[in-house]
């Protein structure tokens, strides 16, 4: 079976340069200012560069809200889908093409409320893509309502007497269902949330970067402060991304610490596109011929007689 | 002229294994170049239920499965009770005497009795029924033994020589017991002629696909569009094709346009219920300006409806899918091999254009079978990928100034695949300007927001002149007109010959591409005819509304059928007639058969 390697294609030495400057889009983030974004953005365009991913090279897939208009403010190749829909497009983009590196990007209503179903089955499948989650607990585009990270009590325009439901923990949910990169970040640690995206970028596999991206706006409670306070790097807290049990225990975590890092990270599951024969040789299914060849069109039609 | 006209019903619960014998026999008959059509009424249900597979055989095609029953072959006594009144005479109906009373028949009708325990006293189990019962019915239509016992050994190869001395065996007393207790009937195999192939709908569709060049096929089980992913599945690796069952429709529809959006050709099927979910999505596809075609095989709706029976019930559906205006191309094929000839078309016309394209297929075409000659498969196809720029992996830069949604005049802009060097955009489902920036939240800009519509929208005025007009099958001067659309084109033609050998004169308007509707041409056929019909398989007159809100054009006359089953030749007949005596102007048959 043939293994395509995009990281380490890209990485060749032909391949020119890239800037963060080159991977700024066509028009500036119309994000509140101080909206948690901007750090997802800078770091994603800082983890891009440094890896040397060429804007071609990279198809950037979102669906609908706040944090999903970020690959209009990024010169890659994009999509700006519909609501809840990025993993699922995504996914068609990676099988039909398997040489482009794919990231998907959103918010925490998009992918775990609306797209929770393609989240879950993306992860299960192992489908080589890197999604960036901006979770900011709370539904932005549409003035702030309850997300489904928002916390157990929180007071939004949908719940005024606060929320009764308690939310989805969107760490230990991934790992439960397959994803073999898990992260957490936040935009107030830039360069450890930089480093977070290229292991994710780098992985071959499903790699969730869930990244605490606070809502200036709508979000009282998790504020960039909150987090200031309690975010703990499991890097310094001595944690083994390998181990499954302490990966679950740390992911549960919440409450004056907050764990951010790789929880989670296994390197021995083949993605789908390594599991499916139909890619093990001929490239990318894209750039294949179309047509059916004479013998095999008469064998078709041979089952029928 | 037809001279052979044969059609053979076998019915019993799910599970008796009616497929076998009714698979065996279409086979014996296409081999010696006979026509077959076939139509198989189930239930949703695994095991149980009443299951009633029509063969229906002919020197001419055969455009439906008919009015009239020649053999009946009832494995249990619920078939028998069911169809033994309807069966007329000069028919036969066979049947395992140990375990099936016959009831009253009707004059002419010929029982036929045999006992498996007699005949088959050493074999248990109650597949042998089916074995005794198929020799028989070869035999009352003269096929010759060798042919049998050649089928037989085949079938039991694998169970070694024992078993297949010991089926045979029991194959010849059957057929022995019927050539010397049964009267023949006037049928006799042709001599061997050109074979044809017989295949069902779904698979024509499937195999249009893999003709069109298809390579990213994904879906969701749902009956009756399954068939398409089985096929699908099962030469996925012969053909190169990915085939994906994925959470859902939604999941399905957004797939299928990631896919294609890097270049691929990407379909996928459904039933109207996935359908509905799928709405939006194709919305997406046409606002992004991404090329997909998506099949609705119809069953009987609103909402779970009745799964396994067919209608025409989700053209306003189709119609109106998805939020806002788009452009769209909507085609219903109007026979099994027009399923596969329609797929190529289909996908040229939404490569070209750079919007979905959707099939209103039924259950009646993707569950029907039909044979079809070998060389109408045609799959050198011509293939088009419209505008388009770096399939091949490579393109020339173009400094930067490449604009996704270039405002022209036909509406089409070169589409960039992704990946392509030096033409980095980014496609958007909210309105967007020609460079696809995104212009739905920038302050009051609706010059833009109108001339990316209107750009959008104007791609469907190039469509229809690439559109074969429909045109009248049948004099023009006749005295009715029957209009259709879709799958029912062979039970129309059908009862066209039944009308005019009882002296009244019809013809045919059979309509295939929907959307962008030919309403200029229809509107001047149809204004030249004495009566129109309008004949369609859903309660409310889909089309007719369709019709007349496109062309102004009020037909005289309706012939509805919604009770789950197609039509028969003379549901049609009877409309007609009723409706020229002025009796009514809606006729809805009532369905003889309870399956």
């Amino acid at each position: 079976m043939a293994i395509v390697d995009t990281a380490a294609t890209v990485r060749g030495p032909a391949k020119p340069k890239v800037t963060v400057k080159d991977l700024k889009g066509k028009v500036d983030p119309d994000w509140c200012p101080g909206c948690g974004d901007f750090g997802v953005l800078a770091a994603l365009k800082q983890a891009m560069a440094e890896l040397g991913l060429q804007p071609h090279e990279v198809l950037t897939i979102s669906g609908i809200g706040c944090s999903s208009n970020l690959p209009g403010y990024l010169n890659t190749y994009g999509m700006h889908t519909l609501h809840g829909r990025a993993v699922a497009v995504a996914t068609g983009a990676q099988l039909a093409n398997h040489e482009l590196k794919i990231v998907a990007t959103g918010g925490d209503g998009d992918g775990y409320g609306i797209g929770g179903n393609h989240f879950v089955h993306a992860m299960r499948r192992n489908v080589d893509l890197t999604y960036i989650v901006m979770n900011n607990q709370v539904y932005g585009l549409t003035t702030g309502q309850l997300s489904p990270t928002s916390v157990k009590g929180m007071q939004t325009k949908s719940t005024p007497f606060g929320s009764v439901e308690n939310p989805i923990n969107p760490i230990p949910l991934a790992i439960a269902a397959g994803a073999t990169y898990v992260a957490r970040g936040f935009t107030g640690q830039q360069k450890h949330l930089v480093e977070l995206i290229k292991g994710g970028l780098e992985h071959k596999g499903f790699a969730l970067i869930d990244a605490f991206s606070p809502c200036v706006t709508y979000n009282h409670d998790n504020t960039n402060e909150f987090f200031k306070q309690r975010t703990r790097k499991l890097e310094e807290m001595g944690h083994d991304p390998t181990n499954f049990q302490a990966a679950m225990q740390q992911g549960c975590q919440w409450g004056e610490v907050i764990p951010i890092g790789l929880f989670w990270k296994r390197e021995d599951l083949p993605t789908l596109d390594q599991l499916e024969p139909v890619l093990s040789d001929g490239g990318p299914l894209a750039h294949r011929p179309l047509g059916v060849a004479p013998e095999i069109a008469q064998a078709l039609i041979n089952e029928l007689m | 002229m037809k001279r052979i006209d044969l059609a053979i019903g076998i019915g019993g619960a799910a599970g008796q294994g009616i497929a076998t014998p009714g698979d065996i026999l279409a086979r014996i008959f296409v081999r010696r170049g006979l026509h077959v059509n076939a139509y198989n009424a189930y239930q949703s249900i695994i095991r149980g239920g009443h299951i009633f597979l029509t063969l229906r055989t002919s020197d001419q095609p055969v455009l439906s499965y008919g009015d009239k029953l020649d053999v009946l072959l009832p494995l249990n006594q619920d078939t028998m009770n069911r169809h033994l009144r309807l069966m007329r005479a000069g028919s036969a109906v066979l049947f395992n005497s140990d375990t099936i009373k016959p009831g009253a028949a009707a004059e002419g009708v010929q029982l036929c009795p045999f006992s498996v325990k007699a005949l088959a006293p050493t074999i248990r189990g109650d597949l042998v029924q089916n074995t005794i019962a198929l020799a028989a019915v070869l035999r009352l239509i003269k096929v010759e033994f060798e042919i049998l016992e050649e089928i037989v050994t085949l079938q039991f190869r694998r169970k070694g020589a024992a078993a297949v001395a010991e089926n045979v065996g029991v194959a010849r007393a059957g057929y022995d017991h019927a050539a010397a207790h049964f009267t023949a009937l006037p049928f006799s195999l042709p001599d061997p002629a050109k074979p044809l192939a017989f295949f069902e709908g779904n698979q024509a569709l499937a195999m249009g696909g893999a003709a069109s060049g298809v390579r990213f096929y994904c879906a969701y089980p749902m009956s009756p569009s399954s068939g398409v992913l089985h096929w699908m599945a099962r030469h996925a690796r012969q053909l190169g094709i990915m085939v994906r069952q994925v959470e859902d429709e939604i999941g399905v529809i957004n797939m299928a346009i990631g896919a294609a959006h890097t270049g691929c050709r990407a379909m996928c099927a459904t039933s109207g219920g996935g359908f509905a979910l799928m709405s939006e999505a194709l919305g997406a596809a046409a606002m992004m300006e991404i090329p997909v075609v998506c099949i609705n095989v119809q069953r009987a709706g609103p909402a779970t409806g009745v799964p396994t029976k067919t209608e025409q019930g989700d053209l306003w559906q189709v119609l109106g899918a998805g939020q806002g205006d788009y452009p769209r191309i909507i085609v219903a094929p109007t026979s099994i091999v027009d399923c596969f000839k329609i797929v190529p078309q289909l996908f040229n016309l939404v490569d070209k254009f750079q919007c979905p394209g959707i099939i209103l297929s039924d259950l009646l075409l993707s569950e029907g079978r039909s044979s079809i000659d070998p060389a109408e498969l045609e799959f050198n196809v011509p293939i088009d990928r419209g505008d388009v720029i770096g399939l091949n992996g490579h393109a020339t830069p173009v400094n930067g100034n490449y604009k996704r949604y270039l405002i022209t005049e036909s509406g089409i802009s070169a589409r960039a695949v992704a990946g392509t060097p030096g033409h980095v955009h980014v496609v958007a489902t909210d309105e967007h300007d020609e460079d696809g920036v995104l212009i739905s939240d920038e302050f009051t800009d609706p010059h833009k927001r109108q001339a990316m519509h209107e750009k959008r929208m104007r791609k469907m005025d190039g469509v229809l002149p690439l559109l074969p007009p429909p045109a009248l099958f049948g004099a023009a001067d006749a005295r009715v007109t029957l209009l259709g659309w879709g799958s029912t084109e062979g039970v129309i033609r059908e009862a066209i010959g039944q009308l005019a050998d009882a002296g009244i004169s019809a013809n045919n308007l059979q309509i295939k591409w929907l959307v962008p509707l030919h309403a200029d041409a229809i509107l001047s056929i149809l204004s030249a005819c004495a009566k129109v019909i309008i004949v369609e398989n859903n309660y409310s007159g889909q089309f007719a509304r369709y019709l007349r809100s496109e062309t102004g054009f009020a037909a005289d006359g309706h012939i509805r059928k919604y009770d789950g089953e197609p039509f028969m030749p003379h549901h049609i007949v009877e409309g007609v007639n009723a409706i020229l005596a002025g009796s009514t102007k809606l006729y809805v048959p009532v369905h003889e058969i309870q399956v």
